[in-house]
């Protein structure tokens, strides 16, 4: 059923956030490190263990991919409530210094992308 | 009468009116990139932008900090782009990763996020002391900002650094953001954003949740996974240097 999809995609988001919030606690930091991503992990984790007994049938796996979908829609609403105006009115001190950020760690893609691939380059 | 009913039957149903709202801008915007620039720009590129600029009238209309979403009308849209559908969208992109593609990603994850920390988080500071600040908790604090613009006042606060410091720091991670949003899909031939690993490179050395989601959704929505993952962590690893380590170092070099 649909909905197991949906609900494998809330266990998957919560537990990470859970984990996230516990490893901050740990780390000593008022932040959430990682949550995400962990949750990431462990959706690819479970999408891909496959056995006769466990296997996300393709109803399942259209709730997972409603919300795939609905990604775009979702940040073109969050672009739209981002504190635009106050990011203007920093003066140019924060503008220089977003900008600045913003150009050299565009540089340093290429750089680290260098140093840290590996031998196959295989491109989407 | 009428309006009056409308206007209850939109705010009533905030969520509702949100989705219909989003999908309107959605669908000029791909009108506009066909018909207007020739497919040239990505009409995600242009909803997002469209986005931003609602949201800079937002905020101006209504003073408030979440832009379009201050407005009654489109109070919904603060909830389906807030950080939890955010979040949930971004897990489920995550669906169609390759666990191929993530061999390599814990090294390439850890690196890019701690490079790109201390790489913001220094040309910020620098910025800071051009700009005449000379004790290091507000050198601290903006260069935090410059990392994302949650590290700025989570640092300032654990440093005590003064609101309008704390309130620039939001600004220069605001700005950051913002940036990263509208330029990513520009640049991303350039620099060879075509593939999992820059991807996640991309996502640990920009760190902004919402840039790195911005920019990836308007460039190839199947990088998204990739570089949301590593810059899930930015923020945390933030928040862990640079009142600390970093804030030392800063100490040190100002004194």
């Amino acid at each position: 059923m649909v909905v197991y999809g949906v609900a494998l995609l809330a266990f998957c988001m919560l537990t990470g956030i859970f984990l996230g919030d516990l490893l901050g606690q740990l780390i000593g930091v008022d932040a959430n490190v990682g949550g995400i991503g962990i949750a990431m992990l462990l959706l690819i984790f479970i999408a891909n263990v496959r056995t006769n007994r466990f296997e996300i049938n393709t109803l399942t796996k259209s709730g997972v991919n409603f919300w795939s979908a609905m990604y775009i829609p979702i940040v073109v609403a969050m672009a739209a409530k981002q504190n635009v105006l106050a990011a203007i009115s920093g003066g140019w001190m924060a503008i220089i210094a977003g900008v600045m950020t913003v150009i050299i760690s565009f540089l340093m893609i290429p750089v680290l992308y260098k140093l840290l691939r590996r031998d196959s380059n295989d491109d989407f | 009468m009428i309006f009056e009913t409308l206007f209850n039957a939109l705010t009533n149903n905030a969520i509702i009116t949100a989705f219909f709202f989003v999908g309107l801008v959605t669908a000029i915007s791909y009108w506009i990139s066909t018909n207007l620039t020739n497919g040239y720009i990505h009409g995600s590129a242009i909803a997002i932008a469209s986005g931003l600029l609602l949201a800079y009238f937002g905020g101006y209309l209504t003073g408030g900090d979440k832009g379009l979403a201050d407005i009654p009308l489109f109070a919904g849209v603060g909830i389906l782009g807030g950080a939890m559908f955010r979040d949930f969208a971004i897990v489920a992109t995550a669906f169609g990763v390759d666990l191929k593609h993530l061999k390599n990603a814990g090294l390439i994850g850890a690196i890019s996020v701690i490079f790109g920390v201390v790489l913001s988080f220094f040309i910020g500071a620098i910025i800071a002391i051009m700009f005449g600040y000379n004790d290091a908790v507000s050198i601290t604090t903006i260069g935090a900002g410059a990392a994302t613009y949650i590290v700025g006042p989570v640092t300032g606060t654990a440093l005590s650094a003064s609101t309008e410091v704390i309130a620039l720091s939001v600004a220069v991670g605001l700005i950051k953001s913002i940036l990263v949003m509208i330029v990513t899909p520009f640049i991303a031939p350039y620099i060879k954003l075509n593939n999992a690993e820059s991807a996640m490179i991309f996502g640990g050395l920009m760190g902004t949740t919402s840039g790195v989601a911005g920019g990836l959704a308007a460039t190839d929505p199947r990088l998204v996974p990739y570089g949301a993952m590593t810059a899930t962590f930015y923020t945390g690893v933030g928040c862990l240097l640079a009142p600390s380590v970093l804030f030392l170092i800063v100490r040190a070099l100002v004194s």
